[in-house]
């Protein structure tokens, strides 16, 4: 690090001003080891399904490597409005309504960067995945965040959202099913968020990529709610329910005036998605439900297990209904989460994630993903057994009535 | 009832108390069921996948077509019964198309295979003709990808 130089202060201080992730020092540590079984990783431990690979080989030996258009293939963008109006019952224009993006994450850079005008506030739940804020402020805007609790199942209510709000507010930010609680949202909770929005007259951002994997009741859209259409950005994408991660492969969908804005920076930052990733994605909504059903049937049974080794090990874990992750309460063991994670990475070599990498109110949590085969969630599991033991845990006498 | 086969078919090691987890039931229920199952002969058998040459065990196969004249009342049942009793006789198909019985055979040598097609399979009454195709590799077997070579290459931790 050559600071002298003077580098470092000629990097925009709004940038300098950002912390590093906490999951970053977290990753370095892990690398340098080795036998570890990792529940820290965000993403399926499946690989995309073969017929999805191979359309998109196909694709390639078509020919298909040019640009697009900016908004993305309309093929795609009218499979999508298909499936939105098949799974949720809500109808959206695929010529003006719909941009393809890179990953949900560019999807929420751009309505974010569409929308927020230096000043603005934009509600956060927490604790909840990492970018949101930093996005935020990126934008000029204020993330203001709305600390959720493992009393209310970390479901976020009209009330915490009511008590965050000022007259700057512009934006309520949704992420249900919640990376890293696993928290997902009852029709009701919308119902009455809804309520608020509407009389705030907020934008509402609904982050919506684990919706395919709700395990308990079924996943209501927000814009599927009435009234919320209009005014909400749904931001999707196939790296879940797909397997598809690494294809970088998302949308959004919105009314013609903000995907028009959102196109705008789209166009100038990014073109157009690849659109090798885009035919990978046709191809995934046009033959990949079946095996999407059955991947998700398969984290079903996994988080069965994962929950029932918590209550042998003695932590309370509160039962997550979507996403593929747990969120154990830790403080039984007298250790905040970083240092949990570190020892339980050091001494028995598993590694998961520190809940305040995802916000204040994730400490005493960890995030564990069970994205991870039944072989080594077992495992890991035996191992963090006797770590939580060794910490004078012990788990409560479970009395059959 | 149907994720419970699924499961014991992908691996029939699963203990009763990993499959009540897993499916979220009571494992006084779960061996109900698989006792129930194995009665009405649903679960017919618990098969390991083995891959012989891994112990230097040398087997040949082959794959028959088998063109039989189908007989009043019985159709081709009864000499499919006639084939598939014999021991050697791995599974037995009757398939749609050029011809009737896709009959599946195990032994040790391509000697002992062909005499088997010879003198047992190709002069049962019934019979017209027979065409063997011997196994040279098998790439995939019930659904297991024999060398898979696919493996996690994601990065350890990730938000």
């Amino acid at each position: 690090m050559s600071k002298k130089a003077g580098w470092y202060e000629r990097i925009n201080p709004v940038v300098r001003g950002i912390p590093p992730s906490g999951i970053r020092k977290f990753f370095d540590m892990v690398t340098e080891m080795k036998g570890v079984i990792s529940l820290g990783v965000g993403e399926p431990d499946f690989v995309t399904p073969w017929h999805i690979r191979e359309g998109c080989i196909y694709s390639l030996e078509k020919g298909y490597t040019m640009y697009t258009s900016n908004q993305g293939l309309l093929e795609l963008r009218e499979e999508i409005v298909r499936d939105l109006d098949i799974s949720y019952s809500v109808t959206y224009d695929a010529r003006r309504e719909i941009l393809i993006t890179v990953g949900v994450s560019e999807g929420l850079d751009l309505a974010i960067r569409a929308l927020v005008s230096p000043g603005d506030e934009v509600l956060i739940p927490e604790p909840s995945y990492v970018s949101y804020a930093p996005t935020t402020t990126l934008a000029g805007g204020v993330p203001v965040t709305m600390p959720t609790t493992v009393e209310n199942d970390f479901r976020l209510t009209a009330e915490i959202v009511e008590k965050r709000i000022t007259p700057r507010t512009k934006i309520l930010l949704l992420c249900y099913p919640n990376n890293p609680t696993g928290a997902v949202l009852r029709r009701r909770d919308m119902l009455e968020i809804a309520e608020v929005v509407r009389h705030h007259d907020l934008i509402v951002i609904s982050d919506e990529i684990y919706d395919k994997l709700t395990y308990v009741g079924s996943h209501t859209c927000f814009p599927s709610i009435p009234g919320m259409q209009d005014r909400t950005v749904l931001l999707n994408g196939f790296s879940k329910a797909y397997a598809m991660t690494g294809w970088r492969i998302g949308y959004a969908a919105a009314n013609p005036y903000f995907i028009e804005a959102m196109n705008k920076i789209h166009q100038y930052g990014i073109l157009c998605a690849p659109i090798t990733a885009q035919m990978a994605a046709l191809e995934a909504l046009k033959n990949g439900r079946d095996g999407m059903v059955r991947m998700v049937q398969q984290y079903n049974r996994r988080r069965h297990m994962v929950m029932q080794s918590f209550k042998e090990m003695g932590l309370h874990c509160f039962e997550p209904g979507g996403a593929f992750y747990a969120f154990p309460d830790i403080i039984p063991t007298g250790l905040a989460a970083e240092e949990f994670a570190e020892r339980l990475l050091r001494e028995e070599k598993v590694a998961v994630i520190p809940g305040n990498a995802f916000g204040p109110s994730g400490e005493g949590f960890v995030r564990c993903s069970y994205a991870a085969s039944m072989e080594d969630l077992g495992e890991a599991f035996r191992r963090m057994t006797s770590f939580v033991r060794r910490s004078g845990v012990r788990p409560k006498t479970v009395v059959n009535l | 009832m149907k994720e419970l086969l699924d499961l014991l078919e992908s691996n029939a090691r699963l203990t009763e108390s990993e499959i009540a987890v897993m499916l979220k039931m009571d494992e006084e229920e779960v061996r109900g069921r698989i006792r129930e199952l194995e009665r009405n002969k649903t679960i017919l058998r618990y098969i390991t996948l083995v891959n012989w040459e891994k112990v230097g065990e040398e087997k040949v196969s082959a794959m028959i077509e088998v063109r039989i004249t189908p007989q009043r009342d019985v159709g081709f049942d009864a000499v499919a019964e006639r084939i598939y009793r014999f021991p050697e006789v791995r599974s037995v198909r009757l398939l749609s198309g050029t011809y009737d019985l896709g009959v599946f055979i195990e032994g040790r040598t391509m000697k002992e295979v062909s005499h088997f097609v010879a003198t047992k399979l190709s002069t049962i009454d019934g019979v017209i003709s027979t065409t063997t195709h011997f196994v040279l590799k098998t790439y995939k077997q019930d659904g297991v990808i024999i060398e898979d070579d696919e493996e996690d290459r994601r990065l350890v931790v990730s938000p």
